[in-house]
């Protein structure tokens, strides 16, 4: 037996330091399907509590809609459970290439190819198209899936600061001499829940030949007037070379992602990406599902509207409340703490009152900027949302922090 | 303070800072362990100091370790330099 006492003891101490350091992630059990109400066991063995999610990826609630479940069983009858094999041998049906059709069209680009994840599309996209004569220069908050993708290619990996054009521009200016630059951002960054300045990203394109590359996860389906993406909120449809985005969230949250982009990089992809070639097609089901929500989407805006006016409800409660947020008008809304302990603290009250929302903090977010991450849901009805405030409220007054910003909460409950 | 020091402390000044920050670093102020520069945006730092140097620094000369200071950074260049 190789795995000996000496090698279990190691894991051990290593998982022992994980919970000293407080950073042990413990999962809660959900019993119910995922939605605006949820039943919940936590900690393990606890008695069942129906709370508020405030905190899943389900923008437009169509996680569980009866529509996209019934899609799935329609989906499971007519095309079976699994495909057995990669999407180049025998694992391409024809609702696949339909997904990606309308993933193609919906997006305004030229072409799209499926990955089992988003995560699998970051980490396969760069390696299937750059080599060591490129640069890619990224955004310094991306999500680390692109990071892990662009540390599997040769390119030379530079960065700017957080969403600030000027040291892009003096990146660009000083990589002129290599074959392709490609500026890598998040359309949404996750745990700030600001957009990037792509309209301006795509001028400094133009202006110094560079290639523009949008993991836009955390806003296809919802952002800009018909819900694209935010490349169409900012003005620039057709003008992003590579977009990554996952069907894991809005787009019916179950799994599955996509490179959608310039045709001659999804062929690129279809030839090179390793996550494509090596790993299983997605299941029927799940692709009959995800073309059922493109379909829901592209026909009406009343989920990502609702989404919207859910949003402004939300954001300007907290505001008025006097919470510190972090600005922004995505569904992602960050109540900032900085105190790790206060994070925790303020969460574990929350789900006492029947709210489900997380704290964050180090590594996951950088040092002293700990925080509780709502994420609003076209699935929230007001009920929820006013529930949910006067929930925050009462926390917010027990923890004295109403009213209080950044300077004021570090000197109360230190960083 | 020597050059060296000096031209390393500016850039990661300019490159790792932002204007509303308003701690002050110094050559001995942690870069890494303090979060202030991650294993990510370290690439930067590594690729101006060899093109600044004019030197190639292996992978097992650029660890956490070795860029947490401006001194230790400086250290390890000199020792390049030879």
């Amino acid at each position: 037996m190789a795995y000996s006492k000496k090698t279990r003891e190691h894991f051990k101490g290593t998982l022992q330091g994980i919970k000293d350091d407080g950073l042990f992630k413990e999962e809660r059990f959900i019993c119910s399907p995922q939605a605006a109400d949820i039943v919940v066991e936590y900690p393990a063995g606890a008695e069942r509590k129906k709370v508020i999610n405030m905190c899943a990826n389900n923008y437009l609630g169509l996680s569980s809609h009866p529509d996209v479940v019934e899609a799935a069983h329609e989906g499971l009858r007519q095309r079976g459970y699994g495909m057995s094999s990669v999407r180049f041998i025998c694992g391409t049906q024809d609702i696949h290439r339909d997904l990606e059709n309308k993933l193609t069209k919906f997006l305004e680009t030229e072409d799209t190819i499926l990955f089992p994840s988003c995560m699998d599309a970051n980490g396969g996209v760069f390696e299937a198209v750059f080599d060591d004569q490129d640069v890619l220069i990224a955004d310094r908050l991306i999500h680390a899936s692109i990071i892990d993708g662009m540390r599997l290619c040769s390119a030379l990996n530079e960065s700017f600061k957080h969403s600030n054009m000027k040291h892009l521009e003096k990146k660009l200016q000083t990589y002129q001499d290599a074959r392709f630059r490609c500026i890598v951002t998040d359309g949404v960054f996750s745990m700030d829940g600001d957009t990037a300045k792509l309209d301006e990203i795509c001028e400094l394109a133009e202006k110094y030949d560079a290639m523009v590359f949008l993991d836009d996860s955390h806003s296809s389906g919802f952002l800009g007037k018909k819900g694209k993406g935010t490349h169409e909120l900012k003005g620039v449809l057709g003008k992003i070379d590579i977009i990554t985005t996952t069907l894991g969230k809005a787009l019916g949250g179950a799994s599955g992602g996509c490179v959608s982009g310039r045709t001659e990089i999804v062929e690129m992809c279809r030839q090179r990406a390793r996550p494509y070639l090596f790993s299983n097609a997605m299941p029927p089901v799940v692709v009959a599902a995800a073309n059922k929500v493109l379909d829901v989407i592209m026909a009406s805006t009343e989920r990502r509207d609702k989404l919207e006016a859910n949003t402004k409800f939300w954001r300007a409660g907290l505001e008025e409340a006097g919470f510190d947020l972090v600005d922004g008008e995505t569904p992602i809304v960050p109540i900032m703490l900085y105190n790790a302990k206060l994070s925790q603290d303020m969460s574990r009250d929350l789900y006492e009152r029947g709210i489900y929302a997380v704290g964050f903090f180090f590594p996951v977010v950088p040092q002293g900027k700990a925080r509780i991450r709502t994420q609003i849901s076209a699935g929230h009805e007001m009920h929820h949302l006013e529930k949910a405030l006067e929930a925050f409220i009462e926390v917010g007054k027990k923890y004295d922090i109403l009213g209080k910003g950044k300077k004021e909460i570090i000197e109360m409950y230190g960083m | 303070m020597n050059e060296i020091e000096q031209t390393i402390l500016d850039y990661v000044i300019e490159e790792y800072l932002e204007e509303e920050d308003e701690e002050e670093i110094g050559v001995d102020s942690p870069l890494i362990s303090s979060g202030i520069v991650d294993s990510f945006s370290m690439v930067s730092l590594k690729t101006f100091l060899e093109r600044k140097f004019k030197i190639s620094i292996p992978d097992d000369k650029a660890t956490p370790e070795d860029f947490d200071t401006v001194t230790s950074i400086a250290v390890r260049v000199r020792e390049i330099m030879g």
